[in-house]
């Protein structure tokens, strides 16, 4: 009878502390909801979401181009990491010997634990002045964010289309290359097309982790929340918005930071629930 | 805490009525005797831990909390240990965080001194605030940089925008890049204050959130310009001089150099006890010396008023 409620006892503290990290999810949720969304009904949701002016201390607060900065970085970064990534993992499934494998794999989860600020360093000691002296305009752009940001989101996109790849039954590739397909074709019409759903849930989750990157965002951007009119521009993105501006932020403007949050909040959401309902869809 | 001393207590100790009836006799001793203890044991080392930390962190509450402004952060840092050595005992804790969080903190009494580098805004009037120092604001620009100086006016021009290339300055053909700091921070309002007027700094200019991050910023880009404390001023950027006065300790004290703002220490009320003997300590004649030599303006220098 003792050790029953002894058992009982420490699954109820182990379901306890389960349910305790929903709960801060739901305390994060519910404290940036409460000070954004009052901020949001009171200066109207069409001038915060279409405003083209950032100047807090006008009380002028729109943020379009930090939603165009977000999607403009993160598209950049999908077009480098998607073909690398793709081709990266169809690598290590189909033609990596073992022991390259072995090498590589680990190379690839090392890339994944490197801090973002080193690879913000990086980015602002090494690229930004390449693009600077080659390509023109301040060498802070979103051209410098989007390679950047493209090689941290390849791990994600490797690892998660590499399991899909993997996933497939054996008679997919069996049954192409019996009906006399190269190898080449084999993959391409048939197992990358059959892996879809888990690449393209791979897809986006790099682009949550893209909109979400803030650290090396900030020293590589330039910050500036002008309309960026190329891919030279300075822009700056809806987190680096947060992170650069709220060490000094009161009343409104912090406020308006954390509806810049529920913006945020929202679109990750959207990106992960697809993400989601995709890699189930593969699973039935 | 003593309720929850008591429940561990009881915990750790259980009636003995209960460990007796209680525990299948293939469990006793042996490995489910000594799973048991474990676990009983590991609650009791938790309980001690927290009881540690707790009282840890009683202990770090003897002395005063400073919090602030990043531009009075260092220089604030400096004094607390030069304080620190006179008095042993005491402990000065300086944080960064920004103006605004600094002010915030004392009104919330998480902090006793906020650190400003702005002046105070609004209700923020009411709180008892002390002048430590001055500091100059120098406009830089890679030392490569043609241009020597400016007139004011177009030191304006040029963050309003109006003025787009370092050739209609006397410099090379190329587009002018604006370095500012982030909307809220004190040297940018400062900055807003005694340089721009009623205009605007361009949309254009970069951001970057630290005067540190502006100085990296201008001494690797040759076309850049930006705006920087000038105790922070080193040899990788140039200081422009501004109307033809050089920024020099000796020009902002005989006060020809205009770009000079406060630096803050604020209150809830007059202080009192600690923060008393820390503000008598900042204020002195030794203080003050030493904060000059950082390139900061002493407020015992005469001019110091304006």
């Amino acid at each position: 009878m003792k050790l029953e409620i002894k058992e009982k006892f420490i699954e109820k503290t182990l379901l306890l502390i389960a349910f305790s990290s929903i709960l801060i999810l739901a305390l994060i949720a519910s404290f940036i909801f409460g000070e954004g969304l009052p901020f949001i009904w009171k200066i109207g949701a069409i001038d915060f979401l279409f405003g083209e002016r950032w100047v807090p201390s006008h009380g002028e607060f729109g943020i379009l181009p930090m939603i165009v900065g977000s999607f403009l970085v993160t598209f950049g970064a999908l077009l480098l990491g998607i073909p690398l990534g793709l081709a990266c993992a169809v690598f290590l499934c189909e033609w990596t010997p073992p022991q390259a494998a072995m090498v590589l794999r680990p190379a690839i989860q090392l890339l994944a634990a490197i801090p973002s600020v080193i690879y913000g360093f990086w980015g602002l000691v090494v690229l930004v002045p390449l693009v600077r002296n080659y390509l023109g305009g301040p060498g802070l752009s979103i051209f410098s964010g989007s390679v950047i940001l493209g090689f941290m989101i390849l791990p994600t996109i490797i690892s998660i289309s590499e399991d899909s790849l993997r996933a497939l039954p054996p008679s997919y590739k069996a049954g192409g290359l019996a009906l006399g397909a190269t190898h080449w074709q084999t993959i391409w019409r048939v197992l990358v097309p059959a892996a879809k759903s888990g690449i393209v849930a791979s897809v986006i989750l790099g682009m949550g982790r893209a909109i979400g990157e803030t650290m090396a965002m900030i020293m590589i951007l330039g910050n500036a929340v002008k309309m960026p009119s190329s891919f030279l521009d300075s822009a700056r993105t809806l987190t680096t918005n947060i992170g650069i501006e709220m060490g000094y932020a009161s009343g409104d403007h912090r406020q308006a930071l954390f509806a810049t949050g529920v913006i945020l909040f929202f679109i990750i959401m959207i990106l992960n629930s697809s993400a989601i309902v995709l890699s189930r869809r593969r699973g039935s | 805490m003593t309720k929850i001393l008591k429940l561990k207590q009881s915990l750790s100790n259980p009636p003995p009525a209960y460990r007796q009836a209680g525990n299948p006799p293939f469990l006793k001793g042996g490995e489910g005797g000594f799973l048991e203890f474990g676990i009983w044991r590991l609650g009791f080392l938790l309980f001690l831990l927290c009881v540690s930390i707790t009282v840890g962190c009683q202990r770090s509450k003897a002395g005063i909390t400073v919090a602030g402004s990043t531009s009075v952060e260092p220089f604030a840092e400096l004094l607390a240990e030069e304080y620190m050595i006179h008095h042993p005992h005491s402990h000065i804790y300086v944080q960064g965080g920004g103006s605004t969080a600094g002010i915030e903190a004392v009104r919330s009494h998480a902090a006793d001194i906020g650190m400003s580098s702005r002046s105070l805004m609004g209700g923020e009037k009411r709180l008892y605030a002390v002048i430590i120092a001055k500091d100059a604001i120098a406009i830089t620009v890679h030392p490569k940089n043609l241009v020597q100086g400016l007139p004011l006016v177009k030191v304006r021009d040029v963050f309003s925008g109006k003025i787009r290339n370092w050739k209609e300055l006397g410099g090379h053909d190329h587009p002018i890049i604006l370095v500012t700091r982030e909307e809220g921070s004190g040297t940018r309002e400062a900055f807003q204050k005694l340089v721009m007027g009623e205009e605007e700094i361009s949309l254009e200019a970069l951001v970057q959130d630290s005067n540190g991050a502006i100085r990296q910023v201008v001494s690797s880009d040759p076309n850049t310009i930006g705006y920087i404390s000038l105790g922070l001023v080193n040899e990788k950027v140039k200081a422009l001089e501004v109307s033809g006065v050089e920024p020099s300790i000796k020009n902002i004290e005989s006060g020809r150099y205009h770009l000079v703002r406060p630096f803050l220490f604020v209150l809830n009320a007059e202080p009192t006890g600690e923060s008393k003997a820390f503000i008598d300590f900042v204020m002195s004649p030794k203080a003050q010396k030493l904060l000059s030599k950082e390139g900061l303006v002493s407020i015992l220098s005469k001019s110091s008023g304006g």
